[in-house]
């Protein structure tokens, strides 16, 4: 699922400085899951926005929101009743959540409350991992369902580099190497011959993000 | 010949080669190049050239290694993927080759997180092995990467890579070199070896697999200068190993610096006697002056000179 982080309250409350009364918008999906932006957390935020700008002298009119799926058109309409009400609108949905709201409500400010950081799993409570690019073509069949282009600092497709040192990688100590974990994983599939066979060079600039914009068109699914 | 550097000369008479290495100013300062350049001349066959090693802001390799041709040294010029995509890669080699750079070493590169623009962003379009594969297809086939466009002109490289035994996971290390003799690489140079008994144990795993009568491997070495130094290398630099006797002889020493340049000396007659070892690197890094004494310690002066 997607992961974000909360931007540290000054910077919200700078985005804010003009403004009196706002929406502060939540998402009950991925940032839900990380806790960075559900329920809970735009009630937490708002409390805490609200007692700094008292403090201020300022005080803030926050309501507050929590839509099933931020990005999905139908429920930001529901949003909009509310978003008359208010000057602007801070969301600490994911970077897709906050644009959906921008696009939908052209006369109203939109401020992100989140970073949005990566694709990732949780690897324990309160720990959470980067897992996938969206790089647009899965070449986990042949890395034995790890990602290099995802993990590997130096997105390498051919192998580890001469940094690969006792599982760890060179750049973040604390992270597990890609290709050890790649290794270890087809070495116990019996399939290590994989390693052995040359990942020609990829199709960035058809594939990926350097294409352009990327956009999926399903005909048999249109209305 | 691929190239007809003088390095392929060395190598293909099946002479014990010799390369050295420089690190270009952080400036334009020619005169940084030209005192390194005056240590190392006539004491190797070739002198590598980095490309801002560890991150870090350089002259660029091509720019150096063109200075060194001027000033009759020939040029290892080292090309990373952390800065470049394909259409940078092939640009700089069409004006390397012009530039009459006849040796390159195809390289990944340091993170860029370990040097002074930890802001930028890595490329990363192409990885070593791709590089090589594209380096082969514009010499052999004289086209372009993955197209049928014809180049103008002829690149004539000999191509090298790096190869690192002291990396993890170590049964994997010969099967990489392996993927590089594949993607068309002529000759290798390997990290800096202290941990004797694992390159011995991979290079069996090399002649296992036949790769010595395919590539040229050039062993790395690099003088340890201190003791202080030996144990920083050892506790911070992935992918080297230096064995706690080795620290230990440093550190004891009444000399540091003299036996880091015996204990070098060693080390390169004992790699000579390995099968399927053509020639060492020595890498002394900000100590260029003490390479003319290793090699003429290890005997390995006078320099052929072959046509």
């Amino acid at each position: 699922m997607i992961k974000a982080e909360q931007k540290p309250l000054e910077e919200i409350l700078l985005y804010l400085k003009s403004y009196d009364r706002i929406l502060l918008s939540g998402c009950g999906a991925c940032v839900t899951v990380c806790q960075a932006g559900g329920e809970k957390e735009v009630g937490l935020l708002a409390s805490a926005l609200r007692m700094a700008r008292m403090k201020m002298g300022t005080p803030l009119e926050a309501l507050e929101a929590t839509p099933a799926r931020q990005c999905e058109p139908e429920f930001a309409a529901e949003l909009s009743e509310t978003v008359e009400k208010v000057e602007a609108v801070l969301s600490v949905a994911c970077g897709v959540g906050v644009q959906t709201l921008a696009r939908h409500f052209p006369k109203t400010p939109v401020f992100p409350g989140v970073n949005t950081t990566f694709l990732g799993e949780t690897v324990t409570h309160g720990v959470w991992e980067e897992r996938c690019q969206a790089c647009g073509n899965c070449i986990l069949e042949r890395t034995g369902g790890v990602c290099p282009v995802a993990r590997c600092a130096k997105q390498l497709f051919n192998g580890p580099c001469g940094g690969s040192s006792k599982g760890k990688c060179e750049i973040k100590r604390e992270a597990d190497c890609a290709w050890q974990l790649i290794y270890d994983r087809l070495n116990g599939l019996g399939q290590l011959y994989r390693m052995e066979e040359i990942i020609p060079a990829r199709r960035w600039g058809v594939e990926s993000r350097d294409s352009g914009l990327r956009r999926i068109v399903r005909e048999d699914l249109k209305v | 010949m691929k190239a007809g550097s003088n390095l392929e000369n060395v190598l293909s008479k099946g002479l014990f080669a010799v390369t050295g290495e420089l690190g270009p100013p952080k400036g334009n300062e020619v005169s940084v190049i030209k005192r390194k350049a005056d240590l190392l001349r006539g004491y190797v066959d070739a002198v590598n050239v980095t490309d801002n090693q560890t991150a870090i802001v350089r002259m660029s390799s091509i720019a150096a290694s063109s200075l060194l041709l001027q000033m009759g040294i020939e040029p290892v010029m080292q090309m990373t993927t952390r800065d470049r995509n394909r259409i940078a890669i092939q640009s700089d080699l069409f004006g390397a080759t012009a530039f009459g750079i006849k040796n390159m070493l195809c390289l990944t590169g340091d993170h860029h997180t370990f040097g002074n623009q930890v802001d930028s962003k890595n490329v990363h379009d192409l990885d070593s092995i791709q590089l090589i594969d594209c380096v082969r297809t514009m010499r052999d086939q004289g086209t372009l990467l993955g197209g049928e466009e014809k180049i103008e002109g002829e690149i004539k490289l000999f191509i090298g890579a790096a190869e690192n035994p002291f990396g993890d996971p170590f049964e994997f290390r010969a099967i990489r070199l392996a993927k590089k003799v594949a993607a068309g690489v002529d000759f290798i140079q390997t990290q800096c070896i202290y941990d004797m008994n694992r390159f011995k144990e991979w290079m069996k795993m090399v002649r296992n697999l036949g790769l010595h009568e395919k590539v040229h491997i050039l062993a790395g070495v690099t003088p340890l200068k201190s003791g202080g130094m030996a144990r920083y290398m050892a506790k911070n630099v992935s992918g080297i190993i230096i064995p706690d006797e080795i620290i230990d002889r440093i550190v004891k020493a009444k000399k540091p610096a003299e036996e880091g340049i015996k204990l070098c000396v060693e080390q390169i007659q004992e790699l000579r006697e390995i099968g399927g070892v053509h020639g060492v690197h020595i890498m002394a890094i900000e100590w260029e002056q003490m390479t003319s004494q290793i090699t003429e310690m290890a005997g390995l002066l006078p320099r052929p000179k072959v046509a």
